[in-house]
């Protein structure tokens, strides 16, 4: 099996899909001749045309609009949203459009949009090129909400992804582009959506997690091991529509709960895993669920590594609620 | 560009240029279709003043725009209405019935009652699902007519527009991306002069909508929108560019909107009667039945007899339309994802326990 970063398997998953199936189109800011500003796309042009691998106006709302559109019609659009903090001008057409078009049609109409955007901190990118908001999306009803930690989810969440007839905000964790060569399965290989990884196994308590986040606990969870302290980490890979029987079965089976994001605290996804652990395992609770998540300020430049949650700050949650 | 308005037929109908080849027949269906939509329009008002419906949103003395819009286009054409576009799905094939029951948001309506009145859409004429956010359909028509042209198909998709959109993000947008893709697209705005209570002057200052098109790299033209023959000849020429690998065309039909936005709105709060009483002598029923006459095409009792049947049509519908339920509680939760995930199961679960559905009767609040 070929060892590839998440940039190669994305890219692997999205020349799959457009060699195999004539409806995808891939568009966006730079992903054509450039190959996308992560590279994400290189070589996609060459192989499969400019009218496939095409390069758009700079107007987000343009770009998500077009691809509705163009699934609307019968296509298999991927747009690419350079950074996912550039997503706001499209958001509109994202969730009150693309989010919309199958309800309130009748199911006349599908919208099976992928929208791809890397997301998050670590790369010193400042406000503009960091942030965290799948939250936002998250609350909108007939969103899929996918975000995948390692290079071979990411290759088979995206072209299973490109398999549904939903639309789908795949949010790809920039700080992990690059930084893990892991085994990628060749050809088509699809991981089904909503459904946990677990990414470590564990007795004492879970940390429920996803993305950029995940190696984050799993350092953790080998520090806890030290101290005697089983730690399971759930890697949750598709957020909306949640697998919550699997994080439930794990809740119930430890009894104490970490949850770990990078987006702010205040309404983030951290606060809908509470709710939902408190509404239906709060009997299996030996302690608090405690949440490490961003700060609720504006991203940081050169203190983000004090903002963004790190293996201390989730051993020290873990430590909390294994004393409690 | 010419700011003055392409007419063909003039206010008191007499053929002030060349007509466009259109049938003798095709003439009589086109302008019973206008005086279906001013009657459809008459009734749908009187019932929502009666409380038994919720809202409408009228297109009278749009007729001519809406209808010559809709005559160029073929069957497989696509359409990306807004709010005062139904009568392009009537005149496409949609039945009066079936608008009723989605003014009404019954179980018989296409749309199961899942949008607000003259939110309608129907596959079946090619007609996309529309949000109320102002100029978001036009993305999407331009989105079309790049598939439509990758697939080397020859779609023409027509997107919709008032003169209030002109203003959003989505046209800057779609236009921006249609002129630079070369799609086979059209854009046809409605410049019925106001957006609610704002008018055509703190939307732009440019002169007129048309003229946009010009710094998207494609052509605008300004038709009379009351004069359906203007408005058919310069659709037709719009669709045949976009058909034909051409591009797309921006066409402002300028016409003014008779009554309020919607069922909702005062216009006598913001707007001069004497405006209204100027547009009314600009009527476009008026113009094309004198032509009509004068040319033979439309006999003496024609327009009564078809009257009464337009009133025998509405009615029956209004009739099988109100003895229809409202849709079951379970469908409020279908379609919101392909298959419907456990979590949403639940809820309908709970929702269906607790009666929720015995909740709707009757309720239309005004």
């Amino acid at each position: 099996m070929p060892q590839m970063t998440m940039v190669q398997a994305i890219q692997d998953a999205l020349r799959v899909a457009l060699r195999e199936d004539p409806r995808v189109v891939v568009l966006g800011e730079d992903v054509g001749r450039n190959g996308g500003v992560f590279r994400v796309t290189e070589g996609l042009q060459a192989e499969f045309g400019a009218e496939r691998v095409a390069d758009t106006p700079l107007a987000e709302n343009g770009i998500v609009g077009g691809a509705i559109g163009m699934a609307l019609y019968g296509m298999r659009p991927v747009a690419e949203i350079q950074f996912v903090d550039f997503i706001y001008p499209a958001f509109d057409q994202i969730v009150s459009e693309m989010a919309k078009l199958r309800w309130r049609s009748a199911g006349q109409y599908s919208c099976p949009v992928i929208v791809r955007a890397p997301y998050g901190g670590g790369i010193k990118g400042g406000l503009y090129h960091s942030q965290s908001p799948e939250a936002y999306f998250c609350h909108t009803a007939g969103l899929t909400v996918v975000i995948p930690s390692t290079p071979a989810d990411a290759k088979g969440l995206l072209l299973a992804a490109l398999e549904g007839e939903d639309p789908v905000i795949f949010l790809e964790p920039k700080r992990l582009y690059r930084s893990v060569r892991d085994e990628v399965p060749e050809g088509r290989h699809t991981v089904p959506l909503s459904r946990v990884r677990i990414a470590r196994e564990g007795e004492h308590c879970t940390v429920l997690a996803y993305g950029a986040m995940v190696p984050v606990s799993l350092e953790a969870a080998a520090e806890a091991e030290t101290r005697g302290w089983s730690v399971e980490v759930v890697d949750l890979r598709t957020l909306v529509p949640l697998d919550a029987e699997a994080v439930l079965a794990s809740v119930r089976k430890t009894g104490r709960v970490v949850i770990v994001h990078e987006a702010p605290r205040t309404c983030g996804y951290g606060a809908e895993l509470s709710a939902l652990i408190a509404e239906k395992a709060l009997t299996s609770l030996q302690a608090p669920v405690l949440r490490v998540t961003g700060y609720d300020t504006p991203f940081p430049y050169t203190l983000e590594h004090s903002y963004l949650p790190d293996a201390p700050r989730v051993a020290r949650a873990l430590e909390h609620v294994m004393s409690y | 560009m010419n700011a003055a308005p392409l007419q063909l037929l003039d206010p008191e109908g007499r053929l002030v240029g060349e007509a466009p080849a259109v049938a003798a027949e095709d003439l009589r269906r086109l302008f019973r279709h206008m005086v279906r939509m001013r009657l459809l329009d008459q009734r749908m008002l009187s019932l929502q003043r009666q409380g038994r419906i919720g809202f409408y949103g009228m297109a009278t003395g749009q007729e001519a725009a809406i209808t010559g819009s809709a005559y160029p286009l073929r069957d497989t054409d696509w359409i990306f209405p807004a709010l005062r576009e139904t009568g392009v799905s009537l005149w496409r094939g949609t039945t009066t019935r079936e608008i009723v029951c989605q003014l009404m948001g019954n179980s018989g309506d296409v749309l199961i009652g899942r949008q607000m009145p003259c939110h309608f859409s129907d596959r079946r004429v090619r007609s996309v699902a529309w949000s109320s956010v102002i100029g978001t359909q036009l993305v999407h028509a331009m989105g079309a007519a790049w598939a439509a042209q990758l697939r080397k198909e020859d779609t023409v998709c027509v997107g919709y527009l008032g003169d209030g959109a002109s203003s959003a993000a989505d046209f800057h947008a779609a236009a921006n991306f249609a002129g630079v893709f070369r799609l086979p697209v059209v854009f046809f705005c409605q410049n019925n002069q106001w957006a609610i209570s704002v008018p055509l002057s703190r939307q732009t200052a440019s002169e007129g909508i048309a003229i946009k098109a010009v710094a998207y790299g494609f052509p605008g033209v300004r038709v009379d929108g009351n004069d359906l023959l203007a408005v058919i000849a310069a659709m037709r020429e719009a669709v045949d560019r976009a058909r034909s690998g051409g591009g797309p065309t921006l066409v402002e039909a300028v016409t003014f909107r008779m009554g309020g936005h919607s069922s909702s709105d005062d216009p006598t709060r913001y707007r001069d009667g004497q405006l209204v009483e100027q547009w009314e002598r600009r009527d476009p029923l008026g113009r094309l039945r004198t032509w009509l006459r004068a040319s033979g095409a439309l006999g003496a009792d024609d327009e009564e007899t078809w009257s009464k049947e337009i009133h025998e049509e509405i009615g029956a519908a209004i009739t099988e339309a109100e003895a229809l339920p409202p849709p079951p509680i379970e469908s409020m939760f279908a379609d919101v994802y392909a298959t419907m995930p456990p979590g949403l199961a639940e809820q309908m679960r709970y929702a269906v326990a607790m009666g929720e559905g015995q909740k709707v009767e009757g309720v239309f609040p005004l």
